[in-house]
């Protein structure tokens, strides 16, 4: 068993949960992820490994309720514990391994987007750390989404917030922020892209347009997270990767994301519907249409 | 009675099992089994023992059931297997033991894989288990991989007095017989989950959710944290797609995504969270026992199920029973065709294949006739779901993260037979993450001999 140290609600519908898992906290870096699965009947829920804490034993989720699972995890407390919780998976960031006077020469930029934010702060923190400037820039739909802010502004060079009503910041999305300071004369050698699939898509499109090489952390269905079961494959260049293993981050213009966004909405109407049965309980009775109950 | 015939085995009714997920063969009782082991002419020179892989003594067992003496026969077994109630189920007999009963010359051969569940079975509910180490001997070994090779490495160095632990990347122990092989040939709870406490029970520790070579790399076992000898049964995990057009398209699965949702995740059961989809027509294309559980899982959940093999009937690679099984259930088998492309809907769905027809050449180097294409013969098959079965092959997690460990072209382990010694000094492996994928007797074998290697080895030492 895992337990959960600590838990915090930090946005509607987004918390943070500190479990100990030692052998995970041992050797994890940033970029690698976790699956955790709650109780015999959970499934299997892959999520980015947000902070770590060696001496501690301690592992940092941060996770955006959108179906039937994370909807289930939120009823877990502090002192409950995860059945299951496995890592680090996949590849650590690349940014980590180059080396740190070559870095300090690059101008670097972050866009995050939603709960992705939470994966970008400990890259930026650990940037920081080494001495190696960054721009952020942060967005998410409304004020009431952000997450992390003041975190955030203590490690990045300049921080950029977003919101796609305005409701706080910049009003638009993260791509547009990045015009704009690209129009004023700002200019950038490298970026990393983390959020949802759509948004990762879009900044692409525009670095592409501006030359800028980006990183992205994908995020498609997995099952075993091992490599064994193929489900998280996704097409980059004219290769077909697996995200568990080769991934979960790829250069960003060679990614299929159309395909990728196709492939991560296979379950929808499956989560779809026990997302229903949990809200409804007991007066559940199909009338979506979607099931036979 | 008619001794050139078996007795036969109970089973449940095709129309019956399949829409269920039971067990389908229900097995010999008592009286069945004692009337079908007084076939056996319990031969001096038995032919039998020459094909089962570790050599169990069948005359000698089947003489014990024959009298009645359960226990006895229990024991005879044990000397060779430690899997008996797994491989009694799920061994390809007619190739080995059974394809080499004197019996079968002139009628069926002894059913000495349904004698030998039976008698595994009847232990299992009088609580017979194997004994434990009288003493540790306070070497610590590490076993990746708690599938067939790994349980019984582990338990056989746990009876001579070894600490062992061993590591699994997934939340539960017993590799394929969890994940890939289902239900309804090998149940979980009654079958796998009681080998598993059966080895735990020699006092192996087993964690699981530990991922050699991402959680831990053998070095640091080896260098942090005491462990003297490790032994590799990581199994033949990672999946082959075919590469052609439409492969990534949406409701295009490989079998381990199928079956690892359906068997280790449950998703055939209503209160687990996991998700499957079989849709209404799906094709499952290769022809080993890894397709014939795909098919026969979606044919459960409700689909029309193709299989589209490019060899003939007499090539399939799955077991005799379990193609006779799948028949009965309602699969229909398309032999000698293969896809060329998976053809894809606007929405992205696959939608159906087009398919070209084989015909079989002359026999290549292995002596298999290999199929070759019919030029013109392309036609299109409808289908909502595909799941690809074409093999699988070593996962390099382990043997990248590794200093000094060899393997070959196929990304198999370098081992040698006898020992299972790789090219690391102290590292051990067997099973399929040295043969590629193979059977679940040959890897119990592997783990056998590895573990009399480590053994040789720490005592020498
Ligand atoms: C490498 C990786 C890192 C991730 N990191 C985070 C994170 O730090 N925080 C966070 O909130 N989310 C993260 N996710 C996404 C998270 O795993 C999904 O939101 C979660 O599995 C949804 O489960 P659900 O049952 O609640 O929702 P569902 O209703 O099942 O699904 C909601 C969405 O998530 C997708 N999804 C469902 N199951 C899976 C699965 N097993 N694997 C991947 N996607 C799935 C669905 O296709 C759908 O688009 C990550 C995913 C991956 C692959
Ligand atoms: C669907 C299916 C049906 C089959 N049917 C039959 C049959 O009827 N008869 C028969 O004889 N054989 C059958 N086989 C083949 C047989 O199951 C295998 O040959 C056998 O299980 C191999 O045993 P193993 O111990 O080498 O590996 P596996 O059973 O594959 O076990 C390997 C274990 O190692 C774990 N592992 C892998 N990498 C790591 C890592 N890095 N760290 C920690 N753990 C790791 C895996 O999670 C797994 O649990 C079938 C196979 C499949 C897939
Ligand atoms: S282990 Fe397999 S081959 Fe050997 S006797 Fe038993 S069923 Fe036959
Ligand atoms: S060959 Fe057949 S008849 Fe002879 S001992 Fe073996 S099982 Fe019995
Ligand atoms: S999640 Fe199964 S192969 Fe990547
Ligand atoms: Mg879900």
């Amino acid at each position: 068993m895992y337990p959960i140290v600590r838990r915090e609600k930090l946005a509607d519908k987004i918390y943070l949960m500190d479990v100990k898992a030692p052998r995970v906290a041992q050797y994890c870096e940033p970029g690698q992820f976790v699956i955790v699965k709650i109780d015999e009947e959970g499934e299997r829920i892959p999520l980015t490994i947000c902070d770590y804490d060696r001496e501690e034993g301690t592992i940092t989720i941060v996770f955006q309720t959108v179906g039937a699972s994370t909807e289930r995890m939120v009823s877990l407390q502090e002192g409950d514990a995860f059945e299951d919780f496995v890592g680090p998976l996949g590849c650590p960031s690349d940014l980590i391994h180059e080396d740190i006077e070559e870095l300090k020469k690059k101008k670097i930029l972050f866009v995050a987007g939603g709960v992705g934010t939470a994966p970008v702060y400990p890259q930026v923190k650990w940037l920081h750390e080494h001495g190696v400037d960054c721009d952020v820039i942060m967005g998410s739909r409304n004020k009431d989404l952000l997450i992390l802010e003041d975190e955030m502004k203590k490690v990045a060079t300049n921080l950029y917030v977003t919101t796609d009503d305005g409701s706080y910041g910049f009003k638009g999305t993260g791509t547009a922020q990045l015009q704009e300071l690209w129009d004023n004369g700002n200019r950038y050698d490298h970026c990393v892209a983390i959020g949802p699939m759509i948004m990762m898509k879009f900044v692409c499109k525009l670095t592409k347009e501006l030359g800028i090489p980006t990183v992205v952390s994908m995020n498609p269905i997995m099952v075993d997270g091992t490599g064994m079961c193929g489900a998280c494959r996704l097409v980059v260049g004219d290769e077909v990767k697996f995200a568990c293993v080769d991934g979960p981050e790829f250069d960003g213009h060679l990614v299929d994301f159309d395909q990728a966004m196709r492939r991560q909405a296979q379950y929808k109407t499956e989560e779809g519907r026990a997302m229903l049965k949990l809200q409804e309980g007991a007066t559940h009775h199909g009338g979506c249409g979607n099931c036979n109950s | 009675m008619d001794v050139l015939t078996r007795v036969p085995v109970r089973e449940q009714e095709p129309a019956v099992r399949a829409a269920n997920f039971e067990e389908v063969c229900l097995g010999y009782n008592e009286e069945e089994a004692m009337a079908e082991a007084a076939r056996c002419l319990n031969c001096k020179n038995a032919q039998c023992m020459k094909g089962c892989p570790v050599s169990i003594n069948i005359p000698g067992f089947i003489a014990e059931v024959k009298e009645g003496n359960f226990e006895a026969a229990y024991h005879v077994i044990s000397e060779s297997s430690a899997l008996p109630a797994v491989c009694g189920r799920v061994c390809p007999q007619e190739t080995q033991c059974e394809g080499k009963c004197i019996r079968g010359i002139k009628g069926e051969p002894v059913a000495i894989g349904k004698l030998e569940r039976f008698v595994a079975d009847w232990a299992r509910e009088h609580g017979i288990k194997p004994k434990k180490a009288e003493k540790l001997n306070g070497h610590k070994v590490a076993v990746i991989g708690s599938g067939p090779a790994g349980l019984t490495c582990a338990g056989d160095l746990a009876k001579l007095g070894y600490d062992v632990t061993i590591f699994e990347a997934l939340h539960q122990a017993g590799g394929v017989l969890v994940y890939g092989i289902p239900e309804f040939r090998l149940p979980k709870q009654k079958v796998v989950a009681a080998e598993v406490e059966n080895v735990k029970a020699l006092g192996v520790k087993i964690e699981t959710n530990v991922v050699i070579g991402k959680s831990v790399t053998i070095d640091e076992l080896m260098d942090n944290e005491g462990f003297e000898a490790v032994f590799i049964g990581s199994g033949a995990g990672l999946p082959r797609f075919m590469g052609i057009p439409g492969e990534q398209a949406m409701g295009v699965f490989s079998a381990n995504e199928f079956l690892t949702r359906n068997n280790l995740m449950k998703a055939f059961l209503d209160n687990y969270d996991t998700p499957i989809k079989a849709g209404k027509k799906v094709i499952v294309v290769g022809g080993g026992n890894v397709a014939m559980d795909a098919a026969r899982t979606a044919r459960r959940l409700g689909a029309e199920v193709h299989i589209v093999y490019r060899r003939g009937e007499e090539e399939l690679p799955a077991r005799k029973e379990e193609v006779h099984h799948a028949k009965e259930e309602g699969i229909i088998f398309d032999l000698l065709q293969n896809p060329t492309e998976l053809l894809v809907d606007e929405n992205g769905c696959v939608k159906g294949a087009k398919v070209i027809k084989m015909e079989l050449g002359e026999p290549d180097a292995s002596g298999r006739r290999s199929p070759v294409e019919i030029p013109g013969s392309e036609y299109e098959i409808e289908a909502d779901t595909v799941i690809m079965s074409l093999g699988t092959s070593p996962n390099p997690l382990i043997s990248s993260t590794t200093k000094g460990l060899d393997i070959n072209r196929r990304k198999c382990i370098i081992a040698e037979e006898e020992t299972g010694a790789t090219s690391k000094e102290g590292v051990y492996a067997g099973g399929d993450a040295v043969t590629g994928a193979a059977t679940v007797i040959l890897a119990m074998g592997a783990g056998k001999a590895a573990a009399k290697g480590i053994h040789e080895y720490l005592s020498n030492k």
